[in-house]
């Protein structure tokens, strides 16, 4: 009420009172955006810190672990310690070494089996939510959106309580420890996820091109696979990359079900922290060797793992 | 003319009608054979392994492979009775038979396996138990105080949510370098769990030398042991979860930000609201349901947490910080107890499936109220 008249004389005339609004807003939105940058360089630094430990630690020798030395080249020297019990360090990489024989052999399997996987969930989940999110289906009483939940409720499914059932199957099937009874399992965890992103996709596009493309001949089969598959092709890449993303990290059906032949990267990393005291650069290199392939996906595949993860979230 | 090309038509009616009855015929009897020939090595299959007869296969692969056949002759038999009607049933049938095969059968299988007291390890074969499993859980201690944690953890989602909507508030804010900040908030979200057990758990966790400690040591705590008493330990835990997890909360709650129609923000500003209020009574009520979906998928997701603990702590101080997963882990491999350990994983399942029904229709119910009263 009071500060009416001095507002409209300040638009006639700047005031004292005006200015030192202006200036008290003006503090404010600074002391505002000091806080935003503050909370995201902290919680960046919180997200990055354990990638930089980790890899520094990788460079270092035990009495520059010991003392809590952070920066290479200012407080320690960086050596190749960590690589070299690796058998990847510069020194090293031509001779032969045992422990890096078996580290490749880990991360080829890693790498098949979380592709094998990916691919055959994203086959199978393409095919089956074009199907429900085109034609309307009666398998006795389900209808699509039951068939849908049939599907998508897997994911609530604990792996704990599939891990026991299947270690007796597969001990009957003689596919323990084999890498295509790994694919099975992983494509089966992320088959949900993948029927959940493509439906969603394939909602987003308009019904009217299949009718054309069936105007003009073509088969369901031929329209999906000539018309709509094409413009699907992003979700499926985004349904691809999360699928990979979770396969290659996955552990625990790992470390049930296989013990030499198919053993893959996380269970290898598991297998190291038990034994004989902490060996601090080997883990560390070893660590950083495992994330590397997906810190570095993190930054390039960004766009796609976010489209993937926030699909159905908005509806 | 008329005449006959009416005929004619009617002619190619009746001849394209014979073909039809006759490919229907052929697709039945394919599905039929195909599961004659896959009920008859089940059959041969189960007579050999209880000792019957002595013809056989060496392990049960075969059963799998006619499995595969039954379901491509399935599939074919579909085509060929319904035609087109069976071809688009083509597109969920792979899916269909597949998670039947790997999840449901094993389910089952599962709950067969509960009634049994079965130890891999010894010499003695399964042995019919009933429900001495059952008893014996509800006589486990361990297994109780899983669950009493697993309730923690699961509330834990709620602090979880907080955090990832302020980062997703401050991402969706007007700042420089989005494009750095989004990636480094997703970075955690991408790395291995069990990589992040040691580089954060083992590691800079570590009492004597790790970054975290020497810096709680600079901040009064004298003792900064993350894992020895239980209280801790929990919370340690929690941390690295939701450190791996808050990322995925977060992007979801970022997207619904996004998708928010700008005007009514602006509408708020007009009406003299400032943030808080237009948070409080615009953004958080309009966030609702995008916060439902996250919180719930973040909680389904929890009740499956197991390779931290494992790997970490192993369950302790006590188990202090088992989770049920862990524990029925630590259960198979300490005393390869198959029977038991099953027991408790369905026990698990159903009420995990109970709880998740409820909260999903109460969610249901109160996002259609809070839309009405909108």
């Amino acid at each position: 009420m009071l500060r009416r008249p001095a507002e409209l004389s300040a638009v006639a005339a700047p005031s004292p009172r005006w200015q030192s609004d202006e200036a008290a807003r003006r503090a404010k939105h600074i002391a505002g955006r000091a806080l935003v940058y503050g909370a995201l360089i902290l919680w960046a630094f919180i997200c990055l810190f354990p990638i930089y430990w980790t890899v520094t630690t990788s460079f270092k020798t035990a009495p520059d672990v010991t003392q809590g030395h952070l920066i290479p080249w200012v407080d320690f020297r960086p050596d190749w310690k960590g690589f070299r019990s690796l058998g990847l360090s510069p020194d090293t990489i031509f001779q032969t070494s045992t422990v890096r024989t078996e580290f490749l052999a880990r991360f080829r399997n890693s790498i098949i089996t979380s592709f094998s996987a990916s691919l055959l969930a994203l086959v199978l989940g393409s095919l089956a939510a074009y199907g429900i999110s085109r034609f309307p289906y009666k398998f006795g009483p389900l209808r699509n959106n039951d068939i849908l939940f049939f599907f998508v409720s897997q994911l609530i499914l604990p792996p704990v309580v599939l891990a026991l059932p299947f270690l007796v199957l597969y001990r009957e099937l003689a596919l323990l420890d084999t890498t295509f009874g790994l694919v099975m399992l992983y494509t089966l965890t992320v088959l949900p996820i993948v029927i959940w992103i493509m439906r969603d996709q394939f909602n987003s596009i308009p019904i009217e091109l299949d009718e054309a493309a069936l105007v003009d001949g073509l088969s369901p089969w031929g329209a999906f696979f000539r018309i709509i598959l094409p413009i699907a092709l992003p979700g499926m890449v985004a349904a691809f990359i999360l699928s990979l993303v979770l396969c290659w990290n996955e552990y625990f059906f790992a470390a049930l079900l296989t013990s030499t032949d198919a053993k893959t990267l996380p269970v290898m990393v598991a297998s190291q922290t038990g034994s004989q005291g902490i060996n601090w650069w080997a883990m560390a290199a070893l660590s950083t060797a495992a994330i590397t392939p997906l810190a570095i996906a993190g930054i390039l595949l960004e766009r796609y793992i976010v489209a993937g993860l926030s699909t159905g979230a908005v509806k | 003319m008329d005449q006959s090309s009416a005929l004619r038509g009617h002619r190619a009616h009746i001849v394209f009608d014979r073909a039809s009855a006759n490919r229907r015929t052929a697709g039945r009897a394919l599905i039929l054979l195909a599961s004659l020939v896959f009920v008859a090595i089940l059959l041969l299959q189960i007579l050999h392994v209880s000792g019957v007869i002595a013809a056989g296969f060496g392990n049960w692969r075969p059963v799998l492979y006619a499995y595969v056949l039954w379901g491509i002759a399935l599939g074919a038999g579909q085509v060929m009775i319904r035609g087109e009607a069976g071809s688009r049933a083509l597109f969920v049938l792979p899916a269909a038979l597949f998670t039947v095969a790997v999840v449901v059968f094993p389910t089952l299988f599962g709950f067969y396996i509960a009634s049994l007291d079965w130890n891999l390890s010894s010499f003695e074969g399964p042995k019919f138990a009933g429900l001495d499993n059952l008893a014996a859980l509800i006589r486990d201690p361990y297994y109780w105080n899983a669950l009493g944690n697993m309730l923690f953890y699961s509330a834990m989602v709620l602090v979880e949510y907080a955090i990832a909507f302020g980062l997703a508030l401050l991402l969706s804010a007007e700042i420089k370098a989005r494009k750095f900040f989004r990636v480094a908030f997703l970075l955690p979200f991408m790395l291995s769990p069990v990589a992040v057990s040691w580089m954060i758990g083992k590691s800079i966790m570590e009492y004597r030398f790790g970054p975290a400690a020497t810096l709680a040591r600079l901040l009064g705590w004298d003792t900064p042991a993350f894992f020895a008493s239980p209280w801790v330990a929990r919370f340690s835990i929690e941390a690295l979860d939701a450190w791996v997890s808050i990322p995925f909360v977060m992007v979801l709650l970022l997207a619904g930000l996004q998708a928010m129609p700008k005007e009514i923000l602006e509408a708020a500003k007009v009406d003299g609201a400032n943030a808080w209020q237009s948070f409080w009574r615009v953004t958080f009520p309009m966030m609702l349901p995008v916060s439902i979906t996250a919180i719930l998928i973040r909680l389904i997701f929890k009740l499956k947490l197991a390779d931290i603990v494992i790997n970490v702590t192993a369950g302790g101080p006590g188990g202090a910080t088992d989770t049920v997963s862990s524990f029925i882990y630590r259960e198979y491999r300490d005393r390869s107890n198959v029977g038991y350990g099953t027991t408790l994983a369905m026990v698990y399942l159903v009420m995990i499936i109970i709880v998740l029904t409820v909260l999903l229709r109460t969610a249901n119910r109160w996002t259609r109220e809070s839309q009405t009263i909108q």
